[in-house]
């Protein structure tokens, strides 16, 4: 298979990004592969309040490393991920967390995607019944037209 | 009949949010950045920190109970703080309530400068070198302006530069005698 100059530039691009993905902590915050891996869970879904599009473990804001510090340290401690989400949530809201709980307040943003799928099965189907119903002339002559 | 204009008037209506989203930025009435803090109602965070004058006297928010007080966090390093200053600084002397700088992040000496350069609103400035008594009041950005009442809940919080017109229409309303 021959690649084409774009898509290898494109692919080195890509193995650059990957590469420096993650590249913001130094070094690995536990020697413990567990607790790592349950660190890096965590700060890889919150949000870093400064960018607001990041999460925690992307950004380099100073916020995110006090908070990368606040999350190691609770881990170290021992404390479950309810009790880190706990902390940050009474300090930041929801909004700290890129998995929102469905609560009240969230519940049209978790039911907004299945309404969006209904009312366009609803707009098919109607769509659908209306072109049968229609006579087959009058359908060709809709088309020529 | 309803093709043509089923489309328009969705499109109108998209633009006419649009239009009004702009505008309320625009004029500042409006800050999609804005994270609606979870400790309003709440009892304000309580913390012990070192001055900014004097680092070996630290200071306890403990005595500022029983009596409402501003929160300010601010940094020599923050563009908005330098903005909200001047206006701070008339806010201050008007309001007659204790104003607390939280010295966020910041280097104490260029902090001591600052103030003796532009003036010095506060009752007392704190230096919070790591960061933790401002997450600990959920701070993302500075400045951030915080009023709490007489009974230690925190009454509002604002996040970005202060002025007289933002003092007097969300804190003056809280501050007895208006501010």
């Amino acid at each position: 298979m021959m690649k084409s100059p774009v898509s290898a530039v494109a692919t080195a691009l890509l193995i650059g990004w990957v590469g420096t993905a993650g590249a913001i902590d130094p070094s690995a915050a536990f020697a413990d592969p567990a607790l790592q891996a349950r660190y890096e869970h965590l700060t890889n879904e919150l949000r870093c309040l400064v960018c607001q599009n990041q999460t925690i473990a992307d950004s380099n804001a100073s916020l995110a490393g006090d908070l990368r510090r606040e999350v190691r340290e609770m881990i170290a401690r021992g404390d479950t991920e309810a009790q880190i989400k706990d902390f940050l949530t009474a300090r930041y809201g929801d909004f700290v967390l890129y998995d929102p709980p469905l609560s009240a307040r969230t519940l049209f943003l978790w039911a907004a995607p299945g309404l969006f799928v209904l009312l366009t099965v609803g707009v098919v189907v109607r769509t659908v019944i209306r072109r049968a119903r229609q006579p087959i002339d009058a359908d060709d002559s809709e088309e020529s037209a | 009949m309803w093709r043509y204009f089923t489309p328009a008037i969705a499109f109108l209506l998209l633009g006419a949010l649009f239009a009004v989203a702009l505008v309320r930025i625009e004029n500042g009435t409006m800050d999609p950045r804005a994270i609606k803090s979870p400790l309003l109602g709440k009892a304000a965070p309580t913390f012990v920190l070192p001055t900014v004058t004097e680092p070996s006297r630290p200071f306890d928010s403990a005595v500022l109970k029983g009596h409402p007080y501003v929160i300010n966090v601010w940094g020599t390093w923050c563009p908005a703080c330098r903005e909200e200053h001047s206006a701070l600084l008339v806010i201050a002397r008007r309001a007659g309530i204790p104003f607390i700088g939280i010295d966020w992040k910041d280097d104490r000496q260029q902090a001591q400068q600052y103030l003796g350069q532009l003036g010095n609103p506060y009752t007392e400035t704190v230096a919070d070198d790591e960061g933790r008594v401002a997450i600990d009041w959920g701070v993302y950005g500075a400045p951030e302006t915080f009023l709490v009442g007489a009974d230690g809940q925190v009454l509002v919080k604002f996040a970005g530069a202060l002025t007289e017109a933002i003092w007097a229409e969300k804190f003056a309303p809280f501050v007895q005698g208006g501010g």
